[in-house]
């Protein structure tokens, strides 16, 4: 039997106040345990540290802690008998998919269960007629795909772990894919999902048709990181498969001039499928890795590629062609084939892996920014590498501005994780500076709550907490994650470098 | 044009404090909508103008009363446009009526809704604080979606002063295409030609017709009308300036909508068959909008709507003292009364404009 850390209670909210719970009841595991199996399978209620173990973290490996127990359901009624259980003796309850999150937003809570929905992995219909497709919230992205296949249809977002990541996670990150400036992010491809409340109802958001009546709850819920229910079923529209994809790779000498190409593609009216661009440091351990025959000499590569109807590539691409070369490109090169296709994707998907060859650990950021401000960002970049003494390699979602800097350390050596940890944090402060945001598709999790102050004054922050307290009332599901409570505001803005928060300055002014 | 935050804000502040309640107007256009608006105006239409705009990043920042016209004729100068056509119901639609509303035009299945357009906004809660959520990038999940939430919230959260929105590039080339057939074969046929990679950018089944607008580069515009009208063995033609007939269907200015019967809305399974409606009805967004004239109670129309896979609304005239909205469950009746405390805890916003319980 073992008693939940104690935690610091003096952070406790005051009534009415509106702040982020942080202080629960102590845990006793073994009666917590007993409790879940009376409805559940035995070997579904984990309570052993050897199993719970690899529940200890997500992605974000850096971040990690021991739960009481690991609960793995079978049926949502058995999800509701969870919760209610866990809403009546306020235990902090984790959701948990495939577990590839980078925030950290499926780190399980030290005094709390883990509810992982491995086993909700079932696809429950496809409606070819309607492209859309009815899904538990355990299957895994590309297996939507693959199952939609034979219709000639396709699911939209394909993060880069669409191998392995739950499409419950993805609803919960509002997960995104090197496709998103044309098909759209989670929330723009999202009919309905069905949710276990905090309380234990369950809920239908949304519908088979498009709009709902009243307040979009759908969006509201999609990228609320485990906050605000669990997700049990969702209904995600599906795509025609476009006739055919072409990509143009074309290398620039220099960071500028590649991001000028890509403002021009956007003037000449052109929304391409994919538009990814990679600094000289990638494109170097990209093509090592992959061989995918890129310009190593080149200081920025493009991959724009266009899909759609025959007529209409063969259009766009003579266009992109033709606009890379009067915009100084050192080298273009088309698809021809979709082999050929596949390998000049194949080294910006193994980007992480590659760079992850060249270096014993690496860490991977997400902000993002307005476009223009990128040539500035890069090379305030590089002069923080330097003052850190750490490198960076950048892979860009260029089309809507969503930077993946990866930090290359060496966890061994004493320090300088910390050290990188720093540097990120500078790096999503100075997205935060240029207008735009410190997390595009990874989330805030527990990762970037130091952040959240730079992007949101306390006003914005405390409407979150009355946001999640709407649907949370005791505040169970994933405590400490995605807002700060507004004692860490003002911790993390007296430590961090002095800075206004951007969100709101004169609220902030006007109310003293 | 101008900026009249502090003054809006000052009135939400004095408001509160009173427990007056507040009609958020924009521009006047759709006082049908929802249950009718009561209490002393909170006028945005003097919030006006463009904040930014960046033609190359797409994006566009507004404030809430500027004039969807005035906002149009802005992106024209750069060949850019308002993908979700939001539609005008009268001569001073704001921006930030369509949002609220959650008004999308023809394209909305293809071309996405206003929410799906909006980056980020700005809003004055309950509290008379000027928030700020979202912002100017194409992503960004830091934080909740509090500015998506507003679409269709009918302003029951707050006064929205200020939006974001995604832009597109016009389409090189429009194109729309008509054709007899009934609403059985109009339905299948628009949705298998959606399922189909094809520059399919509206469709509609109206009196007798099937009209489909194709938009996208020239070639491919060219190219699949070319097919198609092949395919259907000469019954298809191009209907010459299609675009006032889309744009009529948009504004709900076709004779359709004539007359002070009650119109429904279904929202339904593009797919599904809506018993006793179809017929009669005006099939747009590919089948998964619906619009009816007729004389029923909301009850019955939600319970097709439901066996339909949708929601159905009272959008316009009839008896609008009960509730026009498709019913909420119990739960989450709950939770939107709570959502509506957190942002506007003295209730003073738009009560009972969207719900009798709100
Ligand atoms: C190599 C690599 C590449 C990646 N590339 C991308 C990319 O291109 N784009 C991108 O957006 N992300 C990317 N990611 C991040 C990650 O894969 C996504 O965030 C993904 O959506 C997480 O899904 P998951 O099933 O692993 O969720 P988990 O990591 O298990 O959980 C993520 C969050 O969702 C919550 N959650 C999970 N399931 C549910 C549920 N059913 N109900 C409620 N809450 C739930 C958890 O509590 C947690 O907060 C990448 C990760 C890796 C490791």
């Amino acid at each position: 039997m073992s008693a939940a850390k104690q935690q610091d209670t003096s952070a406790t909210p005051a009534p009415g106040k509106l702040d982020g719970r942080v202080d629960f009841p102590p845990v006793y595991r073994s009666a917590l345990a007993k409790k879940f199996r009376r409805f559940l399978n035995p070997d579904s209620v984990i309570s052993d540290e050897e199993t719970i173990r690899p529940y200890e973290c997500d992605g974000l490996s850096m971040y990690c802690e021991m739960p009481q127990l690991v609960l793995l359901p079978e049926t949502v009624e058995q999800v509701q008998q969870i919760m209610r259980i866990c809403h009546a003796d306020e235990v902090p309850v984790v959701a948990r998919g495939a577990g590839t999150g980078l925030s950290a937003g499926a780190m399980p809570h030290a005094g709390g269960v883990v509810l992982s929905l491995a086993k909700f992995d079932r696809i429950l219909g496809i409606d070819p007629g309607a492209r859309s497709a009815r899904l538990q919230p355990g299957v895994r992205n590309l297996a939507i795909t693959e199952a939609a296949a034979k219709h000639g249809l396709y699911y939209g977002p394909d993060p880069s772990s669409q191998i392995a990541c739950t499409i419950g996670g993805n609803v919960a990150e509002n997960s995104g894919g090197v496709h998103c400036l044309k098909y759209g992010l989670t929330v723009h491809n999202l009919l309905s999902v069905e949710v276990v409340t905090a309380e234990g109802d369950r809920v239908t958001i949304g519908s088979d048709g498009y709009d709902s009546c009243g307040m979009d709850l759908l969006a509201l819920m999609t990228g609320s990181e485990g906050l605000l229910g669990i997700v049990t079923e969702v209904q995600v529209k599906l795509l025609p498969k476009p006739e055919v994809a072409q990509v143009v790779m074309a290398g620039f000498d220099s960071v500028q001039k590649a991001g000028d190409a890509v403002a021009g593609i956007i003037g000449q009216g052109i929304i391409p499928g994919g538009l990814e661009m990679m600094d000289g440091f990638a494109i170097q351990a990209a093509e090592d890795f992959a061989r995918a025959g890129y310009p190593t000499d080149a200081a920025a590569l493009l991959l724009c590629e266009v899909d759609g109807t025959r007529e209409e590539v063969q259009d766009h691409i003579r266009q992109a062609e033709e606009l890379f070369r009067t915009m100084g490109a050192t080298s273009v090169r088309t698809s021809g084939t979709e082999e050929e296709r596949a390998l000049l994707w194949k080294g910006r998907k193994s980007a992480f892996p590659a760079v992850g060859r060249i270096s014993p650990d690496y860490y991977c950021m997400d902000g993002t920014i307005p476009r223009s401000q990128l040539a500035h960002v890069l090379t305030e970049m590089d002069r923080m590498s330097a003052h850190y003494g750490l490198r960076v390699a950048n892979v860009f979602h260029a089309g809507d501005g969503n930077l993946h800097p990866l930090i290359l350390f060496d966890a061994n050596v004493p320090g300088e994780f910390e050290r990188t940890e720093a540097f990120g944090g500078d790096i999503l402060n100075l997205c935060v500076d240029v207008g735009g945001s410190i997390t595009g598709e990874h989330g805030v999790g527990m990762e970037k709550i130091r952040q959240m102050p730079n992007q949101f004054g306390n006003l914005e922050v405390s409407q979150f907490h009355a946001i999640k307290q709407a649907f949370d009332t005791r505040g169970i599901l994933n405590p400490g994650k995605g807002v700060p409570t507004l004692r860490q505001c003002q911790e993390y803005r007296a430590i961090g470098p002095l800075r206004q928060p951007s969100a709101a300055p004169d609220t902030e002014a006007s109310h003293g | 044009m101008g900026d009249i935050s502090q003054q809006l804000v000052e009135q939400v502040r004095q408001a509160a404090e009173a427990d007056t309640p507040l009609a958020i107007t924009g521009g006047g256009s759709k006082p049908f909508l929802g249950r009718g608006l009561r209490g002393e105006p909170l006028e945005l239409v003097g919030h006006a103008g463009i904040v930014s705009y960046e033609p190359v990043e797409l994006v566009l920042t507004v404030r809430a009363g500027t004039r969807l016209d005035d906002i149009d004729a802005a992106l024209a100068e750069q060949g850019q446009r308002l993908a979700f056509e939001p539609p005008r119901f009268g001569s001073s639609d704001t921006i930030g009526g369509a949002l609220a509303a959650n008004l999308s035009g023809p394209g909305r299945p293809w071309q996405g809704s206003v929410r799906d357009h909006v980056l980020g906004l700005r809003l004055i809660n309950g509290r008379g604080e000027h928030l700020r959520f979202g912002g100017q990038v194409m992503k960004n999940v830091a934080g909740y979606d509090a500015s998506r939430l507003q679409a269709g919230a009918l302003g029951t959260l707050g006064a929205i002063t200020e939006i974001s929105l995604k832009v597109m590039p016009r389409p090189a080339m429009e194109q729309t295409l008509i054709q007899p057939m009934d609403h059985q074969h109009a339905l299948a046929l628009m949705n298998r030609l959606a399922g189909q990679s094809k520059p399919l950018s509206a469709a509609c089944w109206y009196q007798g017709q099937l009209y489909l607008r194709l938009s996208g580069s020239r070639p491919a515009v060219e190219a699949t009308s070319e097919s198609w009208r092949a395919d259907s063995g000469g019954d298809m033609g191009v209907l010459d300036d299609g675009d006032i007939f889309w744009r009529q269907l948009r504004d709900q200015r076709l004779p359709f909508f004539d007359g002070e019967k009650p119109l429904w809305r279904f929202s339904v399974n593009p797919t599904a068959t809506l018993e006793d409606v179809d017929e009669h009805a005006l099939i747009d967004w590919g089948g998964a909008q619906r619009w009816s004239r007729q004389q029923e109670n909301l009850s019955v129309m939600a319970e097709k709507a439901a066996r339909a896979g949708g929601q159905a609304a009272l959008f316009r005239h009839g008896d609008r003292s009960g509730e026009v909205m498709h019913p909420q469950p119990a739960p989450l009746r709950t939770i939107q009364k709570r959502l509506k405390a957190s942002f506007d805890p003295e209730g003073i916003f738009n009560p009972q404009h969207l719900y009798t319980w709100l």
